[in-house]
């Protein structure tokens, strides 16, 4: 009877001692708030940098770069530091939401290839504002076994019949557009509603044939050999083919979109020596490699790459060879009415039967 | 005697259903395999996994912190309510329930976004909105267990207690507490069952870097399942088993004495 | 006198919650009703409710409300007979035969979807022991049939419970004396069964009918992205697109849809000579 009474004063007196922790506890001042893509960096890596530096990191994910747009203009949530694709840092830039970086914080950026950093102009013409963190492409990963290899070669085996059921297409809006518009021979940045229609019209003819629209988790998915081929980035791709060998990777030969994503420092951020330290530390080397032992996208890292084997150098699914990169596109940015189009035609593909 | 082995194949079969699932987990968590479905030899190492993984952990903590704090918060107002309300005059107690159905009625998904929409307005996410949240659908299940053992409860004697000269604190502690103390303890415990499993509220705000089991999972699935989820049903269904034995054979073992 | 100062004095216990409410529960319905009834520039319009009526948003919400009450009339299919099986039961152990039913409701959500999604998968748990039985497989996952399974699953304690307290509380009294007055098994069932168990029906429907019809994440993760539900919808809105006030008119839309609809049940349940609360 005593000791049953006694429970819940025993709660009682944790949570109230856990509230008072939970309030007086933390430290805002020596915080770092990071939002970064799903599986794109080694928790490991934090830890560490928490260790070193006894700054806590709050570190959030988000899953496509839409997604992340939304979470920043909420403006729920100060940002120290955000990483994201190309076209998504080129709209921040352009909406001036951006602050410029300081490279005399940043000293190990220059362990960066400076092609990347060229590369880079293409949204960011000064490289003031974006640090590039990894690069790829979109392909078709593949299961061997299960799928005819002469045509892989072309991204109209999505729309192949016999495959129906197997197919995991990109649950992302300019990834999935892409890939119908490249068929269709049209830029991927296009604006033209009736090309848009176009390719609409071709997604939800293919949507019968897919089995899901994922994006981090296709990886798994073709690991564990549920479906025959996903849409997927070349890192992703190339992390798969460690786990099971009987996939493979393809770009195709209509085209693709070449990505680079990058660190930018939002103008929301409260702690901006805090987030340069952690760019300058992700460029360190020992860290550069442990983050790409994780994420198996190609890195910028020009110290990275040369200390890795000769075989993984040269390894066409991780490090797109420049044949291919030639025939890629990079996404540009939408305004907000093209957006708002775009949104509603995935919507419609999506609500399809 | 058909009758009776209808009835045992129908229980077998509802039970399987319930608890095929639940197996699958718990043999997986032990299961040495890259591959999700292949037996690869036995292992200890997922759980070993989920011992030393901090953000695992953490969400673990994070969500006994909440659902503790904030049932506990809930009922410490939720009780106060209870008794205001009570006292009140039939059309404002009507007004004052109607008010606390609203979390009860809304969907949660709705329930979630509107406190967004509220928090986004006025300050940052963070732990402290959660806690507000978490507290706020967790009040109408407090008060609603609360107030039928008060209309039950017996007036004239607080009454006479107060004209006797006790004080308004002694005559609750000695009359009122006694009554209703089983509702406090069912809306204590129905709160904190209802903040341990939610997901959509917390889902929509909570801020960076804070994680329950819920929305933890929630992330991890969408980005491919870790076997390491497997350990952690394990434990989560033990804990469950252990917990719902104690409170079978606790609290409503002692309640059951009392009514006789 | 006295008593109506004690009675004013003890009122303002209420007080802090009050304010609670006023805060948390009010003024956030307050802001979903003018992001709703307001443009992203803050002008007033109707645009974001009446976009209810465009074809993906009507589309989404028939598919939630099909599946809400497919899943709400499996629920109840299995519940009523398995409610009467645990109360013909005079064991001793029945409280640990109803324990064992409640049991896998105290797993966390999440994890039984979980649960799910591996048994489900083309390579999964069911279709590998199909496969051993030289059976054809199933395709469910990433089918509306997964996401009913799964709600069926995660609701069905909500359904067993109320009805099998309403049917424990028959007293066998009744049934015996209309035994003896010569009713047939039949009769007893629908003459006395049925009506005196229907408040515990009618509060399982609204407990597995309202989550349900709003659920976000079973689709989510068991729908593969290709079953889109009202609340798929209105988390995109918010979370995805950052078109707040589509998605507040949309919530607002589906909350009157939710009020409508217990309302609906819960007059039924008054003919039946119960209301639901």
């Amino acid at each position: 009877m005593k000791l049953i009474q006694a429970i819940p004063c025993l709660f009682a007196g944790l949570a109230l001692s856990g509230l008072l922790a939970g309030c007086g506890g933390k430290d805002s001042e020596n915080t770092l708030t990071i939002l970064n893509y799903g599986k794109y960096l080694d928790p490991k890596a934090i830890e560490l940098f928490e260790e070193e530096t006894g700054i806590q990191v709050d570190y959030e994910e988000y899953v496509t770069p839409e997604n992340m747009y939304t979470k920043y203009r909420a403006g729920a949530i100060d940002y120290d530091l955000i990483c994201t694709s190309d076209y998504m840092v080129e709209k921040l830039i352009q909406e001036g939401e951006v602050l410029e970086l300081d490279y005399g914080n940043i000293p190990l950026s220059e362990n960066l290839d400076p092609a990347y950093f060229d590369f880079s102009k293409s949204f960011d013409p000064e490289n003031k504002y974006a640090l590039p963190y990894f690069f790829g492409t979109v392909g078709i990963l593949y299961n061997k076994d299960m799928v005819d290899e002469s045509k892989v070669n072309s991204w109209e085996i999505l729309w192949d019949k016999t495959y129906s059921g197997q197919i995991i297409m990109a649950d992302s809006v300019r990834d999935s557009f892409m890939v119908a518009l490249k068929i269709l021979g049209y830029s991927l940045n296009t604006t033209d509603k009736e090309k848009l229609e176009e390719a609409q019209d071709m997604l939800i003819r293919q949507k019968p044939l897919v089995y899901s629209y994922l994006v981090d988790e296709a990886q798994d998915e073709m690991i564990s050999e549920n479906a025959a081929m996903a849409v997927v980035y070349s890192g992703e791709a190339g992390y798969a083919l460690e786990f099971n060998d009987k996939l493979a990777f393809s770009v195709p030969e209509e085209g693709s979109n070449m990505w680079i994503d990058s660190w930018f420092i939002p103008k929301s951020a409260a702690h901006k020596e805090h987030a340069e330290k952690f760019l300058n530390f992700l460029c360190r080397e020992d860290i550069s490699m442990m983050n790409f032992d994780y994420v198996y996208y190609a890195t910028p890292n020009q110290k990275t790459k040369e200390s890795l084997d000769l075989e993984l150098q040269e390894n066409t699914t991780i490090f797109p060879p420049n044949g291919v990169l030639e025939n890629c596109e990079v996404l540009k940015p939408l305004d907000d009415e093209d957006t708002m189009e775009l949104n509603l035609l995935w919507k419609e593909i999506k609500a399809a039967d | 005697m058909v009758k009776k082995s209808a009835e045992r194949i129908y229980l077998s079969l509802i039970f399987l259903f319930l608890y095929l699932p639940i197996v699958v987990l718990i043999v997986l968590s032990f299961n040495d395999s890259k591959t999700k479905v292949q037996w690869g030899g036995f292992t200890l190492k997922w759980y070993r996994n989920l011992f030393s993984s901090s953000s695992i952990m953490e969400a673990f903590w994070t969500t006994i912190f909440l659902a503790l704090a904030s049932a506990l918060l809930a009922t410490l107002l939720g009780t106060l309510a209870a008794l205001g309300i009570d006292a009140m005059k039939k059309r404002n107690q009507a007004i004052m329930i109607g008010a606390t159905n609203i979390p009860l009625l809304n969907a949660d998904i709705v329930t979630g976004l509107s406190l967004m929409l509220l928090f986004v307005r006025f300050t940052r996410l963070g732990m402290g909105t959660v806690l507000i949240a978490h507290i706020t659908f967790n009040i109408p299940y407090v008060i609603l267990n609360i107030l039928p053992k008060l209309k039950q409860s017996n007036r004239t004697t607080y009454e006479a207690a107060l004209d006797l000269g006790a004080t308004p604190l002694y005559a609750f502690f000695k009359i009122i507490w006694p009554q209703i103390r089983p509702g406090v303890f069912s809306g204590f415990l129905m709160a904190m069952t209802m903040s341990l499993d939610d997901f959509s509220v917390t889902y929509f705000t909570k801020g960076a870097g804070i994680n329950t089991l819920s929305t933890m999972i929630y992330t991890e699935m969408r980005k491919g399942i870790r076997p390491e989820m497997y350990a952690l049903s394990t434990i989560l269904f033990l804990l469950a088993l252990i917990l719902l034995l104690f409170m079978n054979f606790g609290p409503s073992a002692r309640k059951g004495k009392e009514e006789r | 006198m006295h008593t109506q100062l004690r009675s004013l004095r003890r009122q303002l216990l209420a007080g802090p919650y009050l304010l609670w409410m006023a805060g948390f529960i009010l003024l956030p319905v307050v802001m979903i009703f003018y992001y709703a009834f307001t443009t992203t520039s803050g002008h007033f319009t109707l645009l974001n409710i009446s976009s209810i009526f465009a074809s993906i948003h009507l589309k989404s919400l028939f598919l939630s409300l099909k599946l809400a009450l497919a899943c709400t009339a499996v629920c109840l299919v299995l519940s009523y007979p398995l409610a009467m099986v645990l109360n013909h039961m005079k064991t001793k152990n029945q409280g640990f035969i109803v324990f064992i039913f409640i049991l896998p409701m105290w797993m966390n959500f999440m994890l039984r979807i979980l649960a799910w999604k591996l048994l489900l998968s083309n390579n999964g748990v069911i279709n590998t022991l199909l496969e051993t039985l030289g059976l054809p497989g199933l395709d469910v996952l990433n089918t509306p049939s997964a996401v009913v399974f799964c709600m069926v699953y995660d609701f069905l304690p909500f359904m067993i419970l109320p009805i099998y307290n309403a049917m424990s509380r028959i007293q066998p009294d009744i049934i015996e004396a209309a035994g003896d007055l010569g009713a047939g098994e039949l009769t007893i069932f629908f003459k006395i069964i049925v009506p005196l168990t229907m408040p515990g029906v009618i509060s399982g429907i609204t407990m597995v009918f309202v989550p349900a019809l709003t659920s976000f994440a079973i689709s989510d993760l068991l729908g593969g992205g290709k079953v889109l539900l009202i609340g798929n919808v209105i988390e995109q809105a918010f979370m995805q697109e950052y078109n707040w006030n589509l998605g507040s008119g949309l919530s607002l839309v589906l909350m009157v849809f939710v009020i409508a609809s217990m309302a609906l049940v819960g007059s039924k349940g008054e003919e039946g000579g119960a209301g639901v609360w």
